[in-house]
């Protein structure tokens, strides 16, 4: 069998005379080709694709002003549906074990790979330069696979046997907090969204992400692979919406026992910490802004979203 | 509980299973084969090659290379070259890659590699398909995923390869030896030269196929096949780094001598006499099970099996009546057959000395018992599942490796007796423990010489979990975090 | 009949008994081996309905499957027994007349056993009055639940003295029992208090019968042969639906108890769509054609 080759598609541009450009793969717009089947964009809840229960939408367009997509603009009930998603699926990945967590999530990896060029398309559609957006798609495919390599080992190098002084065995194992709500990253469309995902599920935790605003077409474009790889429904859920109007529930809600934040507000965090304190949700803070760096990756943020537990038995 | 002799269960049943064959149709097989050096398959220096049997049968399969001290020099320079001009300066995340693309094209291949295991080695299908073919899988799947991670493996330590391996596989499970040894060693960053059993090669010399598809860079793992000869010569060639050995203590100790004074590195795996010890608050029928996958699974051809029963006195005849009447119910037969559970012995030789230590068992006034089973009378090596009491702690039997389906029974009163009786012998592989108590399972697990001890369990093998042995089973540990440790120098 | 305090039950190991399952459940069993497996399973079933809305259309109809399986096929055995609740039992009885199909019912405030003894025991005698061959009782999992084992033991003992001549099974309502070692110990307690069968589920609830359950069940008898020199019989109930999961079952029966057992003297299947995957198979095996559920009445 050949190395794996990737079938390239010619980048689209902004279709000239096209008022309205859907952010398609393909066409260049010209009138004697078929025309394009604009594409829908939703949320991604549960392992279905429903739209948003508000029925909203923002538009997003590109730097020339010319419309590229009506994306869901997500309320806070779609918010509670998903939370209520990612707990249903919770123990269930949680039970399986990390060599198959971390077989799915390979897949993830073989599903993106194959699918490389809608992925860097959607990005240059956005406003990427072609080499940024091959580079953050090559990233985020290779940051996938450090993940799906991290999920039968992270318990290996964090947990522990204690040699306590009394006649007992004693050890520490790490488990999963939960569900856990992701403000994901603002100034890019793809690399913050694996980063803060993929560590998060490696640890058999759940989760609801709000894409970034600004790039938002890849997180439905990663729905789509998820949806197609092995991963269950509602161990991840994907939201597209404004961030001011989703924050508070994204971070008070008290059946979610961990929120990632991803922003640069500082009166965003406040809000954040004080919020937390209504079931005490364990709050990580990222702050960087070039996520394509090795230090964006690592056991360590597998950690962040993790509890002890440790357990005694007599030894006799 | 008194056994009544009345109430003997009766397993000769009017129904019985028809033949149930895996079917054969998509598996190839070369009528010859060269060694894998360099990426390609090549004929061996002197041009000699001998054949592999189908234990099963006694015909055999195909023709392969017999390698020599040229054929593995040769192999050893092409492993150097690799690891000089590409694997030591290809980045971590890379080599992950390309291990993760063996493990899954295994699985993609899997129930081809399980048949042409059976045909070759003699184990039943169903093992193969069950446990040999996924945990190999499992294992370059495991050790990929450490490639571009071993900065985390070792506090305070910066982790090198060493540079090439040469490795000396069994013939007892010979894909997942194989993916035992070349896994950790790719994932460390070393190029390796892998010699396969001489009458298990087959599963070996496919994997180099699949290699070839997976587009490894030529050189970076070679397969020399041949007999002891060509093993010797690789532990010999001066310009390997380090020796991965599997198989007997006796060979072991040879591997040992001849590496004392030069810089190689060594880790041992090597025989055991494990000692499987029922308690009387045990799960009963869950230990018996125990027992028979301890012993007579795969044959007992397994250096972890549990060889020696130990029973508490109080449950002995309960124990001994249940494991007589479940050893009725196994199938010895043809490896290929999806209801066999036990196979073909690995061969000729091996089906000698497994008889001839049930001679000496005889002879040493141990009583014998044997299930009453059909063999097939087509020319395979068959042996019947069989048991030996009234046995002591200096019987032959119970002090030496038989290697084969032959259980050895004692009787022990407390806890501190029988730790002492299981540590009782040179080995220290490993050890099974029967009882319902955790404080006594971690009193055991405390008090017992052995690398792998199972409560509850046995032959339970995963690549997270470090197996090997202690004393004169061997150095080093296969599997886990702690397997890697011995394929990497520190500085 | 020693108190239950003399009954001693081992632990159960419940990953080693999945393990064990499984790997009886991984026998290929093809060709002749095959269709002797349907055949037998097929003469092992209790043909069952246990719905409030049974009427004695209802019965009568069950009882004519009963005996014309699939026309005039030759060569098919007939099924063990047909089940249903005692207020049908001479429906059943006279509609079978003449047959070698049994009768059993259900009683003892089937399916949940919550009633005081003295109605159990009445609809125990009841139902035998009525003509049943077989009486399928169910434990007080309440009672047994609170430990209060004499009184589970004691309850049995008084319906097998109250069931006469009639076959007794009990049920142990395993999906309610919680873990393995209870089910172990339930089984013990209904073999000492005198059961001809034990049997896993009425049915109702879910899980019903399971391999694994039925392989601790098994596990039990055979301790209790070796104890007794007594051959106590098993019914799986609930939930097996498909020939390929009888087969499963059989293979169980077969390499744990062996010979004596491989007969509906002392296994049944507890169940209703079963009989139609089974001859369907069976029509399969003779012509290698698949069959539709058109072709076999569904009752």
């Amino acid at each position: 069998m050949a190395k794996r080759k990737i079938k390239s598609v010619a980048p689209s541009s902004p279709g000239k005379g096209n008022r309205k450009q859907s952010a398609n793969a393909g066409s260049n717009g010209q009138s004697n080709k078929s025309l394009r089947v604009q594409k829908t964009y939703k949320l991604y809840i549960g392992g279905k694709f429903p739209r948003t229960e508000s029925g909203r939408v923002f538009k997003l367009r590109n730097k020339n002003g010319e419309l590229l997509a009506n994306i869901c603009q997500g309320s806070r009930k779609d918010f509670r549906a998903a939370v209520v998603a990612a707990r249903n699926a919770q123990s269930g990945w949680a039970a399986r074990s990390a060599y198959n967590r971390g077989q799915i999530i390979y897949r993830i990896a073989e599903i993106m790979e194959a699918r490389k060029a809608q992925f860097v398309e959607e990005l240059v559609l956005m406003g990427y330069s072609m080499r940024n957006a091959e580079a953050e798609v090559s990233t985020s495919i290779d940051r996938i696979v450090h993940y799906a390599g991290w999920a039968d080992k992270y318990q290996q190098i964090f947990s522990s046997v204690n040699p306590v002084a009394s006649s007992h065995f004693n050890f520490s194992v790490l488990e999963p907090t939960g569900v856990v709500s992701i403000y994901a990253p603002t100034n890019n469309g793809l690399i913050g969204l694996i980063s803060t995902i993929m560590p998060v599920i490696t640890g058999g935790n759940t989760c609801i992400v709000l894409a970034s605003q600004s790039f938002p077409i890849s997180a439905i474009g990663f729905a789509e692979v998820l949806h197609t790889s092995d991963v269950p429904g509602g161990v991840i859920n994907i939201l597209t919406g404004k961030g001011a109007e989703l924050l508070t529930h994204f971070s008070t809600h008290k059946d979610v026992n961990a929120m990632i934040y991803c922003g640069d507000s500082k009166s965003d965090v406040t809000a954040i910490q004080r919020n937390s304190t209504e079931n005490l949700k364990r709050i990580v803070l990222y702050r960087e802004n070039d996520w394509m760096l090795p230090a964006s990756q690592g056991p360590y943020r597998i950690s962040d979203v993790q509890e002890v537990k440790t357990t005694w038995h007599p030894v006799a | 509980m008194n056994i009544d002799t009345k109430s003997k269960l009766n397993f000769n049943t009017t129904w019985s299973y028809a033949p149930a064959l895996e079917s054969q149709d998509h598996i190839q097989i070369n009528k010859k084969y060269g060694h894998f050096i360099g990426g390609k398959f090549v004929a061996p220096a002197k041009g000699k090659y001998f054949k592999t049997i189908n234990p099963a049968t006694g015909k055999a399969i195909a023709n392969i290379a017999d390698g020599d001290q040229s054929d593995v020099n040769k192999a050893v320079r092409a492993a150097r070259q690799a690891y000089q001009k590409y694997w030591s300066k290809t980045t971590g995340a890379e080599r992950g890659k390309y291990i993760y693309r063996i493990a899954r094209m295994i699985q993609e291949r899997a129930r081809e590699f399980a048949v042409i295991e059976s045909l070759d080695g003699g184990k039943p299908i169903r093992e193969s398909k069950t446990i040999d073919i996924p945990l190999a899988a499992a294992h370059f799947f495991y050790y990929a995923g450490w490639a571009d991670k071993l900065e985390y493996a070792f506090p305070n330590r910066t982790p090198e390869p060493l540079g090439v391996a040469g490795q000396i596989i069994p013939w007892n499970f010979p894909l997942l030896m194989a993916a035992w040894k070349i896994a950790p060693a790719l994932a460390a960053g070393n190029t390796v030269v892998l010699k396969p059993a001489e009458t298990t090669p087959l599963t070996a010399l496919k994997l180099a196929e699949l290699i070839q598809d997976a587009d490894l860079p030529p050189g970076v793992v070679n397969i020399v096949t041949g007999d002891g000869k060509a093993g010797e010569a690789l532990v010999n060639n001066s310009d390997i780094d380090k020796i991965a050995f599997t198989g007997s203590t006796e060979v072991g100790k040879l591997i040992q001598q001849s590496v004392a004074g030069t810089n190689k590195k060594v880790t041992l795996e090597l025989g055991g006499k494990a000692a499987n010890i029922i308690f009387e608050d045990a799960p009963i029928d869950q230990a018996v099970e125990g027992i028979i996958n301890g012993i007579y699974l795969n044959q007992g051809h397994v250096c972890c099996a549990g060889s020696r029963l130990f029973i508490q006195e109080s449950v002995a005849n309960i124990v001994i009546q249940k494991l007589k009447d479940w050893m009725e119910t196994l199938i010895v037969g043809d490896p290929l057959d999806k209801n066999t559970d036990v196979g073909a012995i690995n061969s000729k030789n091996q089906l000698k000395i497994i008889n001839n230590y049930i001679e000496i068992g005889k002879n040493e006034g141990a009583h014998y018992y044997e299930s009453s089973c059909a063999l097939p009378d087509n020319g395979g090596y068959w042996c019947r599942p069989s048991l030996f009491t009234n046995t002591s702690q200096s019987s032959r039997i119970v002090q030496e490796e038989i290697f084969g389906p032959v259980l050895t029974v004692q009787t022990f009163r407390t806890v501190e007796e029988v730790i002492k009786k299981a540590n009782n012998t040179p080995y220290g592989l490993s050890a099974g423990v029967w009882t319902d108590k955790g404080s006594k399972i971690f009193k055991m697990t405390t008090g017992l010489n052995a690398g792998v001890i199972w409560a509850n369990t046995y032959n339970k093998f995963d690549p997270t979990s470090p197996f090997g042995g202690y004393k004169e089973s061997g150095f080093g540990r296969e599997g886990g975090l702690h397997g890697l440790a011995d394929y990497l120098k520190f500085v | 009949m020693p108190p239950t305090t003399e009954i001693k039950s081992p632990t159960i190991d419940k990953v080693g008994i999945h393990e064990r399952a499984a790997r009886l459940m991984s026998r290929s069993i093809k060709k002749d081996s095959k269709m002797m497996a349907l055949k037998l399973a097929l003469n092992m079933i209790d043909l069952t309905t246990l719905e409030g809305a049974d009427t004695i259309g209802k019965v009568k109809q069950l009882c004519n499957k009963a005996i014309h399986l699939h026309g005039n096929h030759p060569g098919l055995p007939h099924v063990a027994a047909v089940c249903v609740y005692p207020t049908l039992v001479r429906t059943a009885r006279e509609a079978l007349k003449g047959t070698e199909i049994r009768v059993a019912a259900v009683a003892t405030a089937f399916p949940s056993g919550q009633a005081p003894s003295e109605v159990k025991i009445a609809d125990t005698k009841f139902a035998v009055g009525e003509g049943a061959h077989e009486v399928d009782m169910v434990i007080s999992r309440g009672k047994f639940l609170q430990g209060e084992y004499n009184f589970v033991f004691d309850e049995i003992a008084a319906v097998k003295e109250a069931s006469g001549e009639a076959h007794l099974k009990v049920i142990l309502e395993t999906g309610e029992l919680g873990t393995y070692d209870q089910v172990r110990k339930a089984s013990d307690i209904a073999m000492h208090a005198g059961a001809d069968f034990i049997k896993t589920s009425t049915g109702k609830i879910s899980p019903a019968a399971t391999p694994q359950v039925t392989l601790v069940m098994l596990e039990a008898i055979r301790d209790f042969y070796y104890l007794t020199n007594k051959v106590i019989g098993m019914k799986p109930a609930g939930g097996i639906r498909k020939a390929k999961q009888a087969i499963q079952y059989l293979v169980m029966l077969r390499e744990t108890l062996g010979e004596t057992w491989l007969t509906k003297d002392y296994f049944r299947f507890g169940a209703s769509s079963l009989a139609n995957d089974i001859l369907m198979q069976i029509i399969k095996q003779e012509t290698g054609v698949y069959q539709s559920a058109d072709y076999f009445s569904f009752d």
